[in-house]
């Protein structure tokens, strides 16, 4: 398929402005700051340009399309009202600057969204400031190094305990908060290995970043035992909510001992993902903590208005521009109001969906912890590679000639040739069965004919594509003119 | 076309899947066939600077391949000759020919008697076989 | 018996198959691995669940509650704009197959996003003059963020430099940032609405990066290319806050010698929406491609020899180097950065350069009508601006907007908020948006609120 900028032509354009004839001139712009080379924009007509996007969409695939049971991300169902009411005049063209006077209903809609996430979290205080996990993690980490700053011990505190499921977002967010990184191993079980723990949490810790259930899909058993060890050196419990689907309304993090948690509203509530965002990345806090949290804070005043409070001596500062991605509060806050209590059902069908799918897969595949699951479960492909020589790749890619979106794949690093199963409480049993089906087909091809898996997919718009070759003579941008001595665009595209 | 599994008798190798071809004060620095073939087809090789020095036991540049990155370790301590450019070039002479053209650092020895501590073809081999 | 809630799917005769077959007898039982000390134990403390209807009714309230663009004339921008955002826009966005996908680690199932981004890309490195663009980040502030973390490992170095009349939540966000980083933050100071090259020079001995916005947030044009030389002349690297739709008519910061160029987008194809979601672009120098943060697309071919798109360079991101990762980001803003790309093919280099023109012209239109009807004199006079200008209003600048606000106009934003000194000064912004019709009213009700 063509590129945009292969399908210009000269003297072309979609666009159409309003043309104030009677304006005087513009200010002449000094010679060295002004443009003298347009840019190479597009020129197409409007409709061109209609089905120029509208091709690329058919060569994409979202929840929308079909299933979707990438682990770790949690592809649900993302409701069509939720793009009606972000889009309404109101929000859309509401300006963050706008006076509090003015904003009243959006101030109300954050004020609503904090106070569910509270509950739902079991914790305190909430800011909705981050614009995604791995924002609202090194948020998270900036309020741990104000709590022991303000307790005059900064110095002593300097490092991170992080498990060896965990994902990457976790170390790297400790390195850019300035803190270091003690990693701790997974025991037999697939929970926290408490006596390598034990070695490793004393007056230097400043915290431990946790994913229960873990990347495993399991739910650590030892949980109380960790609370303990880590309170009991006088350090904090961080909980990245990127699982969170597993427990709404059955467990809370902070009911688990956790002082901090950020909550993925892309994954848990709802916010489509776009391709690869936006999302949401809210912090809720014990009130130990809430005096550190980013400024401004969405409050409720006495006269049963709602403001921003910028008043925050102790505040970390801001993360991000304004109160947050507030397009992302209304499709969450929607998505919420359409749960209620009944929240509890949606992570109680997303667990049985899973451990359904484990049931019909765990014996054509390896299950390296064989235990029940949460929300989501990890295979290998270990005994298909020595065996038949195909590999969690190849699953992957021969999975898409069945119509599914593939598993995540080779994570958690502790696994390998990992397959990360999330089905989400969205589907129905027949499509997790036709699933499950299409899993086993795969694993008996793997034994019969490989190169079905091998040189997968096979149907497709595009074949397997050679990431090597990207990687090494990285193409980054259309060259325009260049183009040819490059690669050519495909006949008929 | 990538190597087939081999290990040099006249080599001498570091644990962490680095060897040495040591030749007189000097010493040609590179990484084993073990590594390269888990690592998969290298596409990039961050070199350190000529002239710099690398330690023992500590990582002297890295190696990546698509889906993986990896500290490159030094078996010897000395200062940095040369930088074997053709990998810098084309990362993938790694894969092809670990121990000829696939070398990545030449250095001067900082300390002649650190060769004492590197393993042989043989105990590098017991060393994989452990893992 | 509760009603089967719409976003769920299983029977119980489902349900009871499934039970089965996992070898358990009730839902409960697959939570067996949580000890009873952690269980909530009770319902959730929450309003009942909402019918579709419902909602909208109850959130369509909310929404009516606010004043919006649309319900009074407004000249508020200060980092957030009311351009037009065409109808192709929304239509394209709201495609299923784009809108609900997740970050296209599988090539073979994504094309459609990747080629977007590769063409997003290109767009974003042709407006700044840059080689190389990452797929987007959260927004204007945080990419400035993103972009002093190159600096540090870049340079060594371990300070920044940011100018006064930089957008101040750009440097509130940065300082946050620095404190992990361990970097300090010192500000160069604005003289007249800019910055002076020789001020400059003081405060940029050792600094890892120097960052400046063009047009700044007085909406004045800063001496760029003398800002850059001062910067790389400490050996800093000299890095540019744009706004996208300045560059039809302002020069790429590329072609003056920035080595990073960066912004929020929002401008160019996302509505305000109460500040996000937006997208932050980053684009860079070709030196910088493996310190870049985020995903980047590239360039490859399939088996049969076909071109396609891929997510490359990953090695740089947190899932593969973990601690040592040039950033911890991982979702990031696609969806919005689509907006850009559809908005800014929709303009076409000949609308780019058109709505820059006109936000000239409506910016000197407004300046002379606000002198004339309401004797409102532009604080930085000798200045040229582009879409925005700074404005001494005679009295609090709060005042006057709450009492213009009351005549259905907001006239801007009141720079006292963020600068000594300027409690009566108003920060007004004109984009194509505004009619000479509508500046003409601001300029009358200024006249009777500030007279």
């Amino acid at each position: 398929m063509k590129l945009i900028y292969e399908k210009s032509q000269a003297g072309r354009r979609a666009s159409a402005l309003p043309r104030y004839d009677e304006l005087p001139a513009a200010p002449e712009i000094p010679e060295d700051l002004r443009r003298n080379e347009p840019p190479r924009l597009p020129e197409v007509p409007e409709f061109e340009l209609v089905r120029h996007f509208t091709e690329l969409s058919t060569r994409n695939f979202g929840v929308d399309t079909g299933f979707y049971p990438l682990g770790s991300c949690t592809m649900k169902y993302n409701p069509r009202i939720n793009e009606r009411l972000a889009a309404l005049p109101g929000f859309a063209r509401l300006h963050p600057l706008q006076d509090e006077d003015g904003a009243q209903g959006a101030l109300e809609l954050m004020w609503r969204l904090q106070e569910i996430l509270a509950e739902v979290t079991g914790l305190d205080a909430v800011s909705l400031q981050p614009a995604a996990g791995s924002q609202g993690e090194l948020t998270g980490l900036l309020l741990v190094r104000a709590y022991f700053a303000a307790r005059g011990e900064a110095e002593q505190r300097r490092k991170v305990v992080i498990p060896d499921t965990a994902h990457g977002t976790n170390p790297a967010s400790v390195t850019m908060a300035g803190y270091e990184l003690t990693p701790v191993r997974t025991d037999a079980r697939g929970n926290i290995d408490v006596d390598d723990l034990r070695g490793k949490v004393d007056e230097h810790t400043a915290a431990l970043m946790l994913t229960n259930p873990s990347t495993l899909g399991l739910f650590d058993e030892n949980i109380e035992e960790i609370e303990r060890i880590f309170h009991a050196a006088g350090a904090l419990m961080y909980y990245d909510g990127a699982n969170l689907n597993a427990v709404c309304g059955i467990s809370r993090p902070g009911d688990m001992g956790f002082d901090i948690v950020h909550i993925n509203l892309h994954k848990t509530f709802s916010q489509p993902h776009g391709g690869g965002g936006p999302g949401g990345g809210p912090v809720a806090v014990r009130k130990t903590l809430e005096p550190f949290l980013p400024v401004p804070a969405v409050v409720r005043r006495e006269d049963g208005g709602f403001g921003l409070d910028f008043d925050r001596p102790q505040t970390i500062g801001k993360v991000r521009g304004f109160t947050g991605p507030f397009g992302v509060f209304v499709r969450s806050y929607a998505y919420l109001r359409m749960w209620g209590p009944r929240l509890r059902e949606m992570s109680e069908t997303a667990v049985l969906n899973a451990n359904y799918v484990l049931a019909r897969l765990k014996d054509a595949y390896d299950l390296p912890f064989d235990r029940l699951c949460m929300h989501e479960f990890v295979l290998s492909a270990r005994t298909m590679k020595r065996e038949h020589g195909c590999t969690a790749l190849d699953v992957a890619k021969r999975l898409m000639d069945y119509g599914f979106h593939p598993p995540t794949i080779y994570f958690p690093l502790i696994v390998p040739e990992a397959l990360m199963v999330e089905p989400t409480e969205t589907e129905a049993k027949e499509t997790l069965d036709a699933f499950c089906d299409a899993m086993l087909a795969i694993a008996r091809e793997a034994a019969d004919e490989p190169e079905l898996l091998k040189e997968a997919p096979h149907h497709r718009p595009v074949k397997r594509l050679d990431e090597v070759r990207a990687a090494k003579q990285p193409v980054v941008r259309y060259a325009f003119d260049d183009a040819l001595e490059r690669v050519e665009a495909p006949k008929g595209a | 076309m990538a190597a087939a599994e081999s290990y040099p008798e006249e080599l001498k190798y570091h644990e962490e899947h680095d060897w040495a071809r040591v030749d007189g004060d000097e010493a040609v620095l590179g990484i084993t066939w073990f590594a390269a073939d888990l690592l998969g087809e290298l596409v990039h090789f961050e070199p350190p600077a000529v002239g710099s020095d690398v330690t023992k036991d500590q990582s002297y540049g890295e190696v990546e391949s698509v889906k993986a990155v990896s500290d490159v370790i030094a078996p010897l301590s000395g200062e940095v000759l040369a930088v074997n450019e053709q990998v810098v070039d084309a990362p993938e002479t790694v894969n092809e020919d670990p121990y000829g053209n696939g070398w990545l650092i030449r250095i001067r020895l900082g300390d002649p008697g650190e060769t004492d501590d590197l393993l042989d073809a043989a105990a590098y081999r017991q060393v994989l076989a452990n893992q | 018996m509760t009603q089967q809630h719409p976003f769920l799917a299983l029977t119980d005769s489902d349900r009871d198959e499934m039970l089965g077959m996992i070898g358990v007898g009730a839902v409960d039982e697959l939570f067996g691995d949580l000890p009873d000390s952690v269980r909530l134990g009770r319902e959730l403390d929450l309003e009942p669940a909402l019918s579709e209807q419902e909602l909208f009714a109850h959130v369509a309230a909310l929404a009516e509650r606010n004043a919006d663009a649309s319900s009074e004339v407004s000249f508020l921008g200060a980092g957030m704009y009311d351009h037009y955002v065409p109808a192709v826009v929304d239509a394209i966005l709201q495609r299923g197959e784009l809108l609900t996908a997740y970050t296209p680690y599988q090539p073979e199932m994504s094309q459609g996003v990747l080629q977007a981004i590769f063409e997003y890309q290109t767009a974003i490195c042709e407006l700044t003059g840059m080689d190389v663009s990452n797929a987007s980040g959260y927004d204007g502030t945080s990419v400035a963020a993103d972009a002093f973390y190159v600096a540090k490992h870049a340079t060594g170095r371990s300070k920044i430099v940011v100018t006064e009349a930089t957008n101040p939540q750009v440097r509130q966000v940065v300082k946050t940032y620095a404190a992990g980083f361990g970097l300090e933050v010192v500000e160069a100071p604005q003289r007249d609405g800019t910055t002076d090259p020789d001020e400059l020079e003081r405060v940029a001995a050792d600094a890892a990066a120097v960052i400046f916005q063009q047009p700044n947030f007085f909406g004045c044009l800063e001496p760029a290319p003398d800002l850059v030389s001062v910067a790389a002349d400490a050996g800093a690297l000299p890095i540019a806050h744009v706004d996208l739709l300045s560059l039809g008519v302002l020069e790429a910061p590329g072609r003056y010698g920035a080595a990073l160029a960066l912004g929020e987008g929002q401008a160019a194809g996302n509505f305000p929406s109460f500040g996000g979601p937006h997208y932050g672009f980053l684009a860079a120098r070709s030196e910088f491609i493996r310190r870049m943060p985020g995903r980047i697309v590239g360039e490859t071919v399939d088996t049969a020899g076909e071109r396609g798109y891929v997510l490359t360079l990953q090695t740089r991101e947190q899932h593969i180097r973990r601690e040592k990762a040039t950033s911890n980001i991982t979702t990031n803003q696609t969806l919005l950065a689509l907006g850009g790309l559809v908005y800014l093919t929709w303009l076409g280099p000949q609308g780019l350069r058109e709505l820059g023109e006109t936000c000239l012209s409506l910016a000197a239109y407004a300046k002379q009508r606000l002198a004339e009807r309401a004797g409102i004199e532009s604080v930085f006079s000798t200045q040229t601006t582009f879409k925005e200008f700074a404005v001494r209003v005679g009295r609090n600048a709060r005042e006057v907007v709450a009492a213009a606000r009351e005549r259905g106009v907001h006239p801007g934003y009141a720079l006292g908020r963020d600068y000594e000194g300027m409690d009566d000064v108003l920060l007004v912004a004109v984009t194509e948006r505004r009619t000479p019709e509508e500046i003409d009213r601001l300029a009358d009700v200024l006249a009777e609120v500030c007279g």
